[in-house]
């Protein structure tokens, strides 16, 4: 039985979808504004040439409505993995470019971070010596690092990948830290009373109770992985949605643009919701 | 206003030196080795003006074109989706790089700083390059080490246009443009420096009255709709596009500003040609026949429909069209006809890269003195082109052999013995 609440919270969903459709309808359907010096009536070869005589295709697009928008997304997803070579991919292979990048980066990150967060948790000294470091890493856009990346990498795809392991780096670090800083010391206790040996306490004990908070910075850093990227491959990119993007861009083609804008909100929600059920499953109650 | 920002040191592993060059001493790959301690940039442009620096290389397009088998078959190009590219776009789609043996990826790139740096590090074999680009590159511009990069053939020849806001309809004499805010694609472009000869030649200062920005092509259109831009002198088909998009109108061809001046290039490094010399020259007779199949007027509305394919250019056909016949319309109601609008050869004239650096050092980009013919002479490979060409039995230009041709540049002369009088005037 669905409770009330929640019925009411998916009528007043819909409601907000309903009224954003209206207002972004209402909004694109007056016609473009016509240039003051266009179009003059009666010369059709001009017409022409500006896209306008009958029977040729509207080059002009503007921003697109609904309708519109929905017609070309249907076009786009017609065919996601259609392949006419590097520079003409199908969008699912562009996600599929975005989210091998990711999964190398962030995978390279979590290798590194965890260990490091057991490290400087576990040791206040080493905690308050590499504190500073971290503390200014940390804000740094990862944007920012683009010319410095591109400078001493310089590879496309290396840079694009590095950037996404600093980002995502420094969350995962902290977390992992503060989660291992704050295990009980009970069961540390206890652990050191039952004789547990230096590996055993760390994977069955600490882990264990730390998991919660390692997952949380493990979800932050892969939702800043995930914005990192489209930014990235849109300065170096050859593939990849952020490539996707720009390409479309490159054709002032906004309705493709919003599709993969869409698309990039879509696939971040998916990887969320991923360690999100991953975080539920380690997740103990005390 | 610097697009530099993304510069590398020398690569000397890629360029595939000799471990031991000494310094200061030419290398086989045209550059001069720094020493551990820091050379400084004067003693490089020293070395460039007494023409030691690229006047003595062994460059094996220079002399005789090479015959025998490919050194390698898989070639990767690079290109920028702009209309500049249709040689390289026909050279694959009308197989002229297959009959060759050549098998080629085109590669879409987003912009020219990472075409430069993927061109230097070795991703890109060969590439769509802005015709100052290789001479910038070769003299070290910009803050960076000189890299050797020859120009194998021209790509085109005019094709691009000064758009202006349609508010700007009544203000087309460029004296009234002080104060006025201008979009260019790169630095070192034949768009910076026509524009800059353009605003020059009508008595404004492009350093002072105006403002020059560097800008992807499709951000000059969304910035000329939103007013942050009065114009930009950029490539097509974004010129016509702006006007189909009712944004702008099309003020100046720059074919009626210099008509025949080039402005896309076909470059590699001369480490790429020292290393794979048939390579180097089978792209080179393709890339002769695809400027020789664009010039052809029949021609450019079969390649308008190619090019406007998602993986080439991916803009309408019709907007690609009116740029390469120059049957168009200007954006003020007026359909217009150049066919010199977009033109194709591919002879890289060593005066045209004397007027390029001249430029350069008309407007700072250049200190010191340089030796323009001999560094020409180097980058600009135009008697291989000449020889391809004849061999493959194309019709030769009317220029009676002559490899120095003046240029007439808004009415007034340019002679490639005296360029500082161009500046003057």
């Amino acid at each position: 039985m669905i409770s009330v609440e929640s019925r009411r919270a998916f009528f007043l969903f819909l409601a907000l979808f309903a009224g954003l459709l209206l207002v972004w309808q209402l909004s694109t359907a007056s016609a473009p504004e016509r240039s003051p010096y266009g179009i003059p009536q009666g010369n059709a070869e001009y017409q022409m040439l500006m896209g306008h005589a009958p029977g040729t295709t509207q080059t002009r697009e503007g921003f697109p409505g609904p309708a519109r928008f929905v017609a070309s997304a249907l076009q786009a997803l017609h065919a996601p993995f259609h392949n006419n070579g590097p520079s003409d991919r199908g969008i699912g292979w562009q996600v599929g470019a975005s989210l091998l990048r990711v999964a190398i980066g962030y995978g390279l990150a979590v290798v590194v971070a965890v260990p490091l967060g057991f490290l400087i948790g576990l040791r206040p000294v080493i905690r308050r010596a590499v504190d500073p470091f971290i503390q200014i890493l940390r804000p740094i856009s990862p944007l920012a690092w683009m010319p410095l990346a591109l400078y001493t990498i310089r590879n496309a795809e290396g840079c694009g990948i590095f950037v996404i392991f600093i980002c995502s780096l420094w969350p995962i670090v902290l977390n992992t830290a503060f989660g291992v800083g704050s295990v009980r010391r009970e069961w540390l206790n206890v652990a050191r009373t039952l004789e547990v040996g230096w590996a055993r306490r760390v994977l069955f004990v600490l882990l264990p109770a730390a998991a919660p908070t390692i997952i949380t910075g493990m979800r932050i850093g892969l939702g800043i992985a995930w914005l990192a990227i489209v930014a990235a491959e849109m300065l170096v990119g050859s593939s990849g949605i952020g490539y996707f993007v720009w390409n479309q861009w490159n054709n002032l083609s906004l309705s493709n643009v919003l599709l993969a804008v869409l698309l990039i909100g879509f696939t971040g929600m998916v990887l969320d919701g991923a360690l999100a059920a991953l975080q539920r499953s380690v997740t103990y109650a005390e | 206003m610097s697009g530099f920002s993304f510069l590398r040191p020398p690569r000397a592993t890629l360029l595939q030196c000799a471990p031991a060059v000494p310094a200061g001493a030419v290398c086989g790959c045209g550059a001069v080795h720094a020493p551990p301690a820091r050379i400084g940039r004067r003693a490089v442009l020293g070395a460039l003006a007494a023409g030691t620096v690229l006047g003595s290389l062994p460059s094996p397009l220079r002399a005789a074109v090479p015959a025998g088998p490919l050194e390698r078959a898989d070639v990767t190009i690079g290109f920028v989706p702009i209309s500049c590219a249709a040689p390289l776009i026909m050279a694959e789609a009308q197989g002229f790089f297959i009959q060759e043996g050549l098998r080629v990826q085109l590669q879409k790139t987003a912009n020219w700083a990472l075409v430069r740096d993927r061109l230097l590090d070795g991703h890109l074999n060969a590439s769509h390059l802005l015709s100052p680009m290789p001479l910038a590159l070769s003299l070290g511009l910009g803050g960076n080490a000189p890299h050797a990069v020859r120009v194998a053939s021209m790509q085109n020849l005019n094709g691009q246009a000064i758009t202006l806001a349609l508010r700007h309809h009544d203000r087309r004499d460029p004296r009234q443009w002080k104060g006025m805010t201008f979009a260019i694609p790169f630095e070192f472009s034949m768009h910076n420096l026509l524009l800059r000869a353009y605003l020059a030649r009508h008595g404004l200062d492009p350093d002072h009255d105006v403002t020059l920005r560097v800008t992807a092509p499709p951000d000059m259109v969304a910035n000329l709709r939103a007013g942050n831009i009065d114009g930009f002198l950029g490539p097509e088909p974004f010129n016509q596009r702006a006007v189909i998009e009712e944004v702008g109108f099309i003020h100046i061809l720059t074919a009626e500003i210099w008509d025949g001046h080039p402005c896309c290039a076909f470059g590699m490094t001369a480490a790429f040609m020292d290393a794979s010399p048939n390579t180097a020259a089978a792209l080179q007779r393709a890339m002769i026949r695809a400027a020789d199949f664009m010039q052809q007027p029949d021609n450019r509305a079969q390649a308008a429909r190619i090019m406007a394919q998602p993986r080439y250019l991916n803009q309408p056909e019709l907007v690609i069209r009116q740029s390469l016949t120059g049957h168009y319309a200007d954006g003020l109601g007026v359909v217009r006809d150049n066919p010199r609008r977009a033109a194709y050869s591919p002879y890289p004239y060593p005066s045209m890269a004397v007027w390029i650096m001249s430029q350069f050092e008309r407007w700072g980009y250049l200190k010191g003195p340089v030796d323009y013919r001999d560094v020409a002479q180097q980058v600009f490979l135009i008697d291989t082109v000449r020889q391809q060409a004849q061999a493959m039995n194309l019709p030769q230009p009317a220029d009676g052999g002559n490899n120095w041709p003046s240029f007439n540049i808004m009415g007034q002369h340019f002679d490639p013995d005296h360029p500082s009088f161009f500046n003057q005037g």
